[in-house]
């Protein structure tokens, strides 16, 4: 099964790299980190031949969004961060018993209750872009379109929130 | 190809409100573009597109569609959650003339188009039929919430709680969508009725992957309005976005996503219930609980209603929990009312402030001296959310506990009765404050005529229901029907 694999080899590095990227503390390696759990998602899709997908994601998120952050966090040239107070004494040993908590009690469930799932209809294999245009403007129409009232709000969001002199 | 199986006019014709409203906010913003400052233009502008979706609507008639292959489904509970939605967001808009002047930001056309996509956003909530458009229409509200709740620019609690508001609300919504994926994967379907029917014959593939699935949209629907664990987030966020957006965000959103939770629950996962009835009890008693006991302690009037209206979402909880016709039909009254209730507060408050500093308890002393009328006004408003007779909020809270007691929920009832007693301290110390400590005090509330009658218009609603409430009563038995 080298498949298979691959599969949890690309999941490993996407979850250990996912958790690196909140634990450093300097902002430059977390965005490095960043690029590296894309790439592995962006394999995870190759797997399951959604090719079209997984240059998206390389071309989108791993490079264009990324290559831009890294150059905010390095024009901003961060200093070292401060540390918060606490507002509770055990806040973070309890924090972390918690998330580990659910994170083990969901992998659990998921082990145990493992079979087989539904596997979405429409396939996107050999590399089709065809398919997926045609489900966005057949199946998908309105959902297509309210996403980009959605992007449109993000969009006058950013302009707002963010220029300066408006 | 043919393309009529997707969609056709009648599609078209059935998002009629939504493409208004699309348009008027499109148009409000070519205004501010075009340099049109007069606030009384993009004001009037943006509402007169609110009542020409409410036309479009009536237009439309109140007869069960399915649009766009099952994406919609449009009866009389999307519409009577559509018109509270125009309602709120109409009222937002009056209240919200002039205060941002007064808060150091210049009037902005963003503000109103930004109040009209979270509409739109709200009404695909309540109209979806399917986990994609719930998703969707939830994304478009939470959006421009986060940018109206940090809509003060310069102010830095403002700034605080929209970026608050924006981190925790992106982590509810990795739950909400992972939680619709492991449905999808349970039951291929996204659709709410072919979740039912894949549920109903069977043709579930895993249990475990669904209940996995219901609990993570659970988790995701219980951070959207609030509900105790998952409520951290809104004393802050209601203490610093501008007024009259707390008070758009604590009725409107809530009541969209306890609509889009009652919808979820009774539709898509009607044979999956009996197991969740423990997990909403504790939600309903835990939400009361915690937002009454915190309400308790607080100083500053904001932070008291977020925590207020919390407890009201526990409340609501346990109209879900009973899921009949007397239930479903208490939360949509109770809804109705807790808005105009809620809206009313918080206009007041937003009149009473002058700067940017949020007011607390000893700022209200004296006030009943100062401005008898709105003291008098916000006074109602406190004894109605706190459900005393003959104000709206005693029916609504009588017909939920009601509800609960004929379908057994006994000590729910019980514990949520003692709540409301508890609730009196905190509602009854601002009208103390107003009436019985004489201290010269430096609010200076101000209102301009239409904000005046539109609240004598939301006191007259909080009598007229609380005296005669069979009116409102018929329609909401009506739209319970329609869902059960």
């Amino acid at each position: 099964m080298p498949l298979s694999l691959l599969f949890y080899f690309a999941a490993l590095i996407a979850v250990g790299s996912a958790i690196l990227v909140v634990l450093n503390r300097n902002a430059v390696y977390s965005a490095i980190f960043l690029v590296l759990c894309f790439f592995s998602l962006a394999m995870i899709y190759l797997l399951l031949e959604a090719y079209f997908l997984a240059v998206l994601e390389i071309f989108i998120y791993a490079g264009a969004i990324m290559v831009l952050f890294l150059f905010v966090v390095m024009l901003l040239n961060l200093g070292r961060e401060k540390a918060l107070p606490h507002f509770m004494k055990f806040q973070r040993a309890l924090s972390l018993m918690l998330v580990i908590l659910f994170f083990f009690g969901v992998s659990l469930i998921m082990v145990v209750g493992s079979g087989e799932l539904h596997q979405p209809t429409i396939k996107f294999s050999s590399g089709s872009v065809y398919a997926l245009g045609e489900a966005l403007f057949t199946k998908f129409l309105l959902p297509f379109e309210v996403a980009s009232l959605l992007l449109l709000v993000a969009l006058i969001g950013t302009v707002y929130l963010a220029k300066r002199k408006i | 190809m043919d393309l009529s199986q997707y969609f056709t006019s009648s599609d078209i014709a059935g998002i009629t409100p939504e493409i208004i409203l699309t348009l008027t906010a499109l148009v409000v913003l070519t205004l501010e573009m075009a340099r049109v400052f007069r606030p009384g233009i993009i004001l009037l502008v943006a509402a007169s597109g609110l009542v020409l979706a409410g036309t479009a609507l009536v237009q439309g008639g109140n007869d069960d569609k399915i649009l766009f292959g099952g994406m919609l489904y449009l009866n009389t509970f999307s519409m009577f959650f559509d018109f509270l939605y125009l309602f709120v967001g109409l009222l937002t808009l009056i209240f919200s003339q002039g205060y941002l002047e007064k808060m150091g930001s210049e009037t902005r056309g963003e503000y109103p188009a930004l109040i009209l996509f979270a509409v739109i956003g709200m009404m695909l909530m309540t109209r979806a039929n399917d986990l994609v458009m719930v998703f969707l229409g939830l994304e478009l509200l939470s959006l421009s919430l986060y940018v109206l709740v940090g809509f003060l620019r310069h102010n830095l609690l403002s700034n605080e709680s929209g970026l608050k508001y924006l981190l925790l609300g992106a982590f509810a919504t990795g739950f909400f969508l992972f939680g619709a994926a492991l449905t999808f994967g349970a039951t291929g379907t996204t659709n709410f009725s072919g979740i039912a029917s894949a549920i109903a014959a069977g043709t579930v593939l895993s249990e475990i992957y669904l209940y996995l699935g219901i609990g993570f949209l659970l988790i995701g629907f219980a951070f959207k309005v609030a509900l105790a664990p998952f409520h951290m987030w809104s004393p802050d966020v209601y203490q610093g976005a501008p007024t009259t957006v707390t008070g758009f965000l604590c009725t409107a959103p809530k009541a969209a996503g306890f609509g889009a939770m009652l919808k979820v629950f009774m539709i898509a996962f009607p044979e999956a219930f009996p197991e969740w009835q423990d997990i909403f009890w504790v939600l309903a008693v835990l939400t009361m609980t915690v937002g009454n006991i915190s309400a308790l302690v607080q100083s500053n009037v904001k932070r008291m209603l977020a925590f207020s209206s919390v407890s009201h979402a526990g409340y609501l909880v346990m109209g879900i929990l009973v899921k009949d016709i007397a239930g479903v039909s208490a939360v949509l009254f109770y809804l109705i009312v807790y808005s105009a209730m809620n809206l009313g507060a918080f206009a007041i408050i937003s009149l009473a402030e002058k700067d940017e500093q949020s007011l607390t308890f000893k700022q209200f002393r004296g006030l009943a001296s100062q401005n008898p009328l709105l003291s008098g006004a916000l006074a109602i408003f406190m004894v109605s959310l706190a459900g005393f007779p003959p104000t709206a909020g005693f029916i609504a809270k009588y017909g939920l506990f009601s509800a609960a007691i004929a379908k057994g929920y006994i000590w729910l009832v019980v514990i949520a009765v003692l709540n409301t007693v508890v609730s009196f301290y905190y509602y009854f110390r601002i009208i103390v404050n107003m009436y019985m400590r004489d201290e010269k005090v430096g609010l200076q509330p101000s209102t301009g005529l239409l904000t005046a009658g539109i609240l004598a218009l939301l006191i007259a609603i909080v009598f007229i229901l609380g005296i005669t409430p069979g009116y409102l009563l018929e329609i909401t038995v009506d739209v319970a029907t329609a869902v059960s």
